[in-house]
C-alpha cells in the first residue's frame, strides 16, 4: 500500500530519499501480514493449548504429569538422549568442521557435498535408511552373518542405540556448519605464529582453536540439543515403541485418548524445558563470553 | 588422523543414503541385501499407484503454495525490519525464530486444535498455511542477511534517476537479492515438502507424501519407499548442484547462528 502509492512519486534528491527510505510507519505496515499469520497460527493456538492445560482452575493435569514417575522418567530419558546426541555430534562434528576449514578448496567442496546432501534429504528418508541398515534382516546383520562373524542376527533396531544413531545422523550437519563458520573466521596467522614459537598441536588447539570457536560450538550445541528434545519421527520409527520420548507421549495423548487438557500440560512442560535449555545455553554462555 | 576420522564421518553421513539405491532396484519382495536381482518393479509400483502419485502431487502443491506464501510475507517482513525504525523491531527479529525452537509436536497439536474447530482438517491449503508458519523464519533470516549486505545507495541511485520506490525495488533491489530469494524459496519448499508431524495431524485422510511414506514404513516391509527415497535424493542432489551456480549456498544454520 505504502509502496504502490509512492511508486508514482516524483524523483527525489538523495538526501530526501535516504530520509524517506527509513519510512517508519510504512515499514511497520510491511510487517503486518507476516505478524498476523504468526498471531493467528502460532501465538493464539499455543495460548489456547496453554489455557486448556489449566482448565478447571487447578493444576490437576500438571500434578498428573509430574507425579507418579512415569512422565518424569520419560522426560529425563528425553533429556538424556538429547544430551548424548549433542555430545556425539560435537565429538565427531568438530574434526570434520576442522578438516573442511583447513583443506584445499576442491576437497572442501566435496566434503561440503557430503554434509549438505544428507541435510537436505528428508528426515523420514534417512530414518528409513537406518531401518534398512539396522533391521533384523538388515544390511549390517546380513553382512556380519554372511562373513561368518555372527550366527544369529543382532537385535540392533528398536533400541536406544538405534534412536541415538539416527538422531546423530539427522543433527550432525547442524553442529558442523556453525563450528565451520567460526573456524573460518580465525586468522590463519595465529596458529602459524604459535607453531613458530614452538607450541605443540594440542596446545594450539587448546589455546587458539577451542576458545576462538566457542561461539560456534555454543551455537551448534544449542541448536542440536534444543531440536533433539522435540524429536518425534526418528524415535518413533527406530525405537519401535520401546524408546519413548516426550514428543511421542504428547502425540499419543491427543491421537489415542483425545486427552487435550493433559496433552496441553505435557506440551507446556516440554515447551518450558526447551525454552529453558535454549535460554541457559544461548544467553548464559553468550553473556559469559562478554556478548 | 583428522582425515581418517573425517572420512569415517563422511561415510556415516553418506552410506545410509547410498544403500537405498541398490534396495530400490531389488527384484526381491523383501528388504534383502545384497538384492537377489535387478528390477524396476518398485519404481513401476510407485508411478502406477494413484495413492502414491496423488500424495506426491498434493505435497508438491502444498510445497509450492507454502513457498509463494512464505516468500510474499517474508520479503515484506524483511524489508520492514531492515528499512523501518520502529519500536519492537528487535523483538520481532528475535521472535521470528520461535517456530524453529518450539517443538513441532507442540505446534502441531495446537494448530490441530484450532483447525478442527474451523473444519480445516483435510484441506490442502490448511496444511500449506500451517507449513508457512514453519517456513517463514528460514525465509526471513536468509532475506535479512541478504538485505543487510545490500548497498542501499544502489536503490537510492535508481530513485534519483527517476524510478519510483516500487520500480526501484523491483528493477534494482530484488534482482541483486535474487540469490537470497532463491535460497529462501528452496528452504521454504523443502521445509514443507519434507514435513511430517504437522501434516500427520491436519492433513486428515488426504495424505501428503511424507505421511504416505510413514504409513507405508509402519505397515509394509517392501522397497517402494526405497524407490521414492532414491528419487528424492536424486532430485535434491540436482537442486544442490543447481544451487551452487547461484553463489549463495542455502544453509539454515548459517542463518540461525548469526
Amino acid at each position: 500500500m505504502t509502496l504502490s502509492s509512492a511508486a508514482s512519486a516524483p524523483p527525489l534528491r538523495a538526501a530526501e530519499a535516504r530520509r524517506s527510505s527509513a519510512f517508519p510507519l510504512g515499514a511497520l505496515a510491511l510487517t503486518w501480514p507476516a505478524l498476523l499469520l504468526l498471531l493467528l497460527l502460532f501465538v493464539l493456538p499455543l495460548a489456547r493449548l496453554f489455557a486448556l492445560s489449566f482448565e478447571g482452575g487447578n493444576l490437576e493435569w500438571y500434578e498428573k504429569a509430574l507425579t507418579g514417575g512415569l512422565y518424569t522418567t520419560i522426560l529425563l530419558r528425553t533429556f538424556e538422549i538429547a544430551a548424548i546426541v549433542t555430545l556425539c555430534c560435537l565429538l565427531i562434528g568438530y574434526p570434520v568442521a576442522f578438516l573442511l576449514a583447513t583443506t584445499t578448496p576442491a576437497w572442501r567442496a566435496l566434503g561440503f557435498a557430503f554434509v549438505m546432501l544428507p541435510l537436505w534429504t528428508s528426515v523420514l528418508v534417512r530414518t528409513y535408511a537406518w531401518m534398512v541398515l539396522l533391521g533384523r534382516n538388515g544390511i549390517i546383520n546380513r553382512l556380519l552373518i554372511d562373513s561368518g562373524l555372527l550366527e544369529q542376527p543382532l537385535p540392533m533396531l528398536n533400541s536406544k542405540m538405534a534412536v541415538i544413531l539416527g538422531m546423530v545422523h539427522v543433527m550432525l550437519p547442524f553442529m558442523i556448519l556453525p563450528i565451520y563458520s567460526a573456524l573460518t573466521r580465525i586468522d590463519p596467522d595465529l596458529p602459524k605464529a604459535a607453531r613458530g614459537l614452538g607450541a605443540s598441536t594440542p596446545r594450539i588447539v587448546m589455546t587458539i582453536y577451542l576458545p576462538l570457536t566457542l561461539r560456534g560450538i555454543v551455537a551448534g550445541v544449542t541448536l542440536v540439543f534444543v531440536v533433539s528434545l522435540g524429536f518425534y519421527i526418528t524415535p518413533a520409527l527406530l525405537g519401535g515403541g520401546k524408546v519413548l520420548m516426550f514428543a511421542m507421549v504428547i502425540e499419543q495423548q491427543v491421537r489415542e485418548f483425545l486427552a487435550w487438557n493433559f496433552a496441553g500440560a505435557l506440551s507446556v512442560i516440554l515447551l518450558a524445558v526447551t525454552l529453558l535449555a535454549f535460554t541457559v545455553l544461548n544467553q548464559g554462555v553468550a553473556r559469559h563470553l562478554g556478548d | 588422523m583428522l582425515r581418517v576420522v573425517s572420512g569415517l564421518v563422511f561415510a556415516f553421513l553418506m552410506l545410509p543414503l547410498l544403500v537405498l539405491f541398490p534396495i530400490s532396484f531389488s527384484s526381491g519382495t523383501y528388504l534383502r541385501f545384497p538384492p537377489p536381482g535387478f528390477s524396476l518393479k518398485w519404481y513401476v509400483r510407485y508411478f502406477g499407484d494413484t495413492a502414491w502419485i496423488d500424495a506426491t502431487y498434493r505435497s508438491l502443491q502444498i510445497g509450492a503454495a507454502t513457498t509463494v506464501l512464505a516468500l510474499l510475507l517474508g520479503i515484506l517482513l524483511a524489508f520492514g525490519l531492515v528499512r523501518g525504525r520502529f519500536r519492537g523491531r528487535s523483538l520481532i527479529e528475535n521472535g521470528i525464530s520461535a517456530p524453529i525452537i518450539v517443538p513441532h509436536i507442540v505446534l502441531s497439536i495446537a494448530i490441530y486444535g484450532l483447525f478442527s474447530r474451523l473444519g480445516l482438517i483435510g484441506e490442502w491449503y490448511g496444511v500449506a498455511i500451517a507449513h508457512t508458519v514453519l517456513a517463514l523464519p528460514f525465509v526471513v533470516i536468509v532475506l535479512l542477511a541478504g538485505l543487510r549486505d545490500f548497498d542501499v545507495n544502489l536503490e537510492l541511485a535508481a530513485r534519483g534517476l527517476g524510478a519510483g520506490r516500487l520500480a526501484a525495488v523491483r528493477t534494482v533491489t530484488l534482482p541483486i537479492l535474487a540469490p537470497s530469494v532463491y535460497s529462501a524459496a528452496f528452504l521454504a519448499f523443502i521445509t514443507s515438502f519434507d514435513e511430517l508431524v504437522v501434516a500427520m495431524f491436519i492433513a486428515g485422510a488426504n495424505m501428503t507424501l511424507p505421511k504416505k511414506m510413514f504409513d507405508n514404513i509402519l505397515s509394509e516391509i517392501e522397497p517402494t519407499v526405497a524407490a521414492v527415497s532414491a528419487i528424492q535424493i536424486v532430485l535434491v542432489s540436482a537442486l544442490l548442484v543447481l544451487g551452487t551456480r547461484l553463489r549463495r549456498p542455502a544453509t539454515p544454520t548459517n542463518a540461525l547462528t548469526r
